[in-house]
């Protein structure tokens, strides 16, 4: 890992359909060279997957999302990981985190409809063992994901020439 | 009715690329290389700083010299990242940009008559300043087979009993050159052992690729002879904000100091007190920027030098300079037909002196797609021509 390295994961994750050429040109390296690192990355797991970010509100197959906070009693020799695991094998759950502060884990929960989510906190979530409160906060309005901001922006008017 | 304009504003030219100017506004989907500029939006800490500014009731004048605070932060940030030296109550004037700057530096110190040199390829407005103060204009060859660093060989050539001072610009606008500490050694005997004055306009000194900007006045015994100018447009894309910076020895800031109270008074509040924010929570997002300059830099001259269009690798600023010779069109024919056939806008290297003939200037401080973009159309320009 070096800071070649760190471009490289930077530049696709900024977009992971990069043509591994530019991205050899840009980072001062050979395509082969750009290549094998990659291919290393993607061993070792650091690249876990190449996914799109999307807008869904705008395609109006919109998933219904909340974010879930959960106060959880720790077991003896595992602390939270057990439980974690169990809630994270959900294909609803999107992500999970233990956070500081009154609720210790986070889960951000998707589904088709309110209903269905409501149905799966408190068919599958709430009644777990260890699970003491919930807290169900559905999302209203996505402002910004993963570093892109959704809001349409006038843009500045900007010269064609300057010197 | 008599002619009302001046002779001096007579005999300075007009814009070299008006007739482009109005050519691009009336087309579509053009994609410019001409804008000196950076494409990013000033970083968000920064805009705060300027609204926050506003909210607070900070409109009015500020002292002459500029808001004490930025004198101050930007003062340390001088010594810290650059080792260079200027108090911050007498050595130096926030300015309404570099622009101000350079006007107010010649000035201060040219009287008519006098000669001073200028690095070719030229920055466009030195040649302008310096004939409005009466002065005369002496290009200073930099040529391209020297990567268009200012050689002191060449410098002494130009050197007469009339010479007052030289203008150099490094991180060079228009060609990328930088000047190393051993680039500048040289140059710095000759301007002491003639006793000249040093205008040092660097304000690319924060976009350099490889190895970190060297102040003119930080080399042998300059810093006397030196006025160094500088400002916070290129480093934060803060072009609009209209910050720059004048630092001098007492004496000659004293004098810059009386025609800034004069002609501007003071450089807008809310963008001094911007800049302050820049420097102090700027860094990462000028390094970010750097970063990227670097990356699209290295995927535009490349793709120049394959599609046919020589160019160096410039080691600052954000332009690439390559030459059109091959093609057998000049500079300026060049830029016109691209623009009217391929939708590219470039600036012909002919406005900035005699040393940039046969070469354009192309801003890549624009996206990627675009770079490409304008890769494809300049070759399937060029395979036009054959």
């Amino acid at each position: 890992m070096d800071k070649t390295d760190l471009l490289i994961l930077k530049l696709l994750e900024e977009n992971a359909k990069i043509d591994t050429q530019d991205l050899a040109i840009m980072t001062e390296i050979p395509t082969v060279e750009a290549e094998s690192r990659i291919k290393v990355m993607e061993k070792e797991g650091i690249i876990r997957r190449y996914s799109a970010v999307i807008n869904w509100e705008q395609t109006g197959y919109t998933p219904v999302l909340a974010v879930l906070d959960l106060k959880v009693s720790p077991e003896r020799d595992f602390g939270y990981d057990r439980i974690a695991d169990r809630i994270a094998r959900f294909s609803e759950v999107k992500a999970l985190r233990l956070v500081t502060g009154a609720y210790d884990l986070e889960v951000l929960v998707s589904g088709k409809s309110m209903q269905e989510i409501a149905r799966f906190v408190a068919e599958h979530i709430a009644p777990m063992d260890r699970i003491r409160e919930t807290a169900t906060h559905i999302v209203m309005k996505v402002y910004k994901e993963n570093g892109d901001i959704f809001f349409e922006r006038e843009v500045g008017e900007r010269l064609p020439f300057s010197f | 009715m008599r002619n009302f304009i001046s002779d001096r504003a007579r005999i300075i030219p007009p814009s070299g690329i008006r007739k482009f100017f109005d050519l691009v506004l009336s087309m579509d989907d053009v994609i410019s290389l001409g804008v000196g500029e950076p494409d990013y939006v000033t970083p968000w800490k920064i805009c705060e700083a300027g609204i926050y500014a506003i909210e607070q009731g900070f409109t009015s004048y500020t002292s002459n010299k500029g808001i004490e605070s930025l004198r101050i932060s930007l003062s340390r940030y001088l010594q810290t990242e650059y080792n260079l030296m200027y108090e911050s109550d007498s050595q130096m004037i926030i300015t309404a940009g570099v622009s101000e700057a350079l006007d107010i530096a010649i000035r201060a110190v040219i009287n008519p008559g006098d000669e001073v040199l200028v690095t070719d390829p030229i920055y466009v407005s030195y040649p302008p300043c310096v004939t409005l103060s009466g002065g005369k204009a002496i290009p200073v060859p930099c040529d391209e087979k020297n990567q268009f660093k200012l050689l002191s060989e060449t410098l002494i050539e130009k050197v007469t009993p009339k010479t007052k001072a030289l203008i150099m610009n490094f991180p060079n606008n228009p060609s990328g050159a930088v000047m190393e500490k051993s680039d500048l050694k040289g140059i710095a005997d000759i301007v002491t052992d003639h006793d000249l004055l040093l205008i040092s306009d660097e304000v690319y000194s924060d976009l350099t690729y490889s190895g970190k900007h060297v102040p003119a006045a930080t080399i042998g015994d300059l810093w006397e002879r030196t006025i160094t100018l500088n400002g916070f447009s290129k480093s934060y894309a803060m072009t609009g904000w209209r910050i720059g910076y004048l630092c001098a020895p007492d004496e000659i800031c004293e004098a810059a100091l009386k025609i800034h109270q004069y002609v501007m008074l003071c450089a807008p509040i809310m963008g001094q007190m911007a800049a302050n924010e820049a420097l102090k929570s700027g860094n990462e997002d000028k390094e970010e920027m750097v970063r990227e300059y670097r990356m699209r830099r290295n995927l535009f001259v490349e793709g120049l030098n394959r599609i046919g269009l020589p160019c160096h690798v410039p080691e600052g600023a954000f332009y690439a300079f390559p030459s059109v010779k091959e093609t057998g069109l000049s500079d300026t024919d060049f830029a016109e037909q691209l623009l009217k056939e391929s939708r590219v806008a470039v600036v012909p290297g002919s406005v900035f002196g005699e040393k940039g003939k046969d070469h354009i200037r192309c801003a890549y401080a624009v996206s990627r797609e675009d770079l490409a973009e304008s890769l494809r159309r300049i070759e399937s320009f060029i395979e036009g021509l054959k």
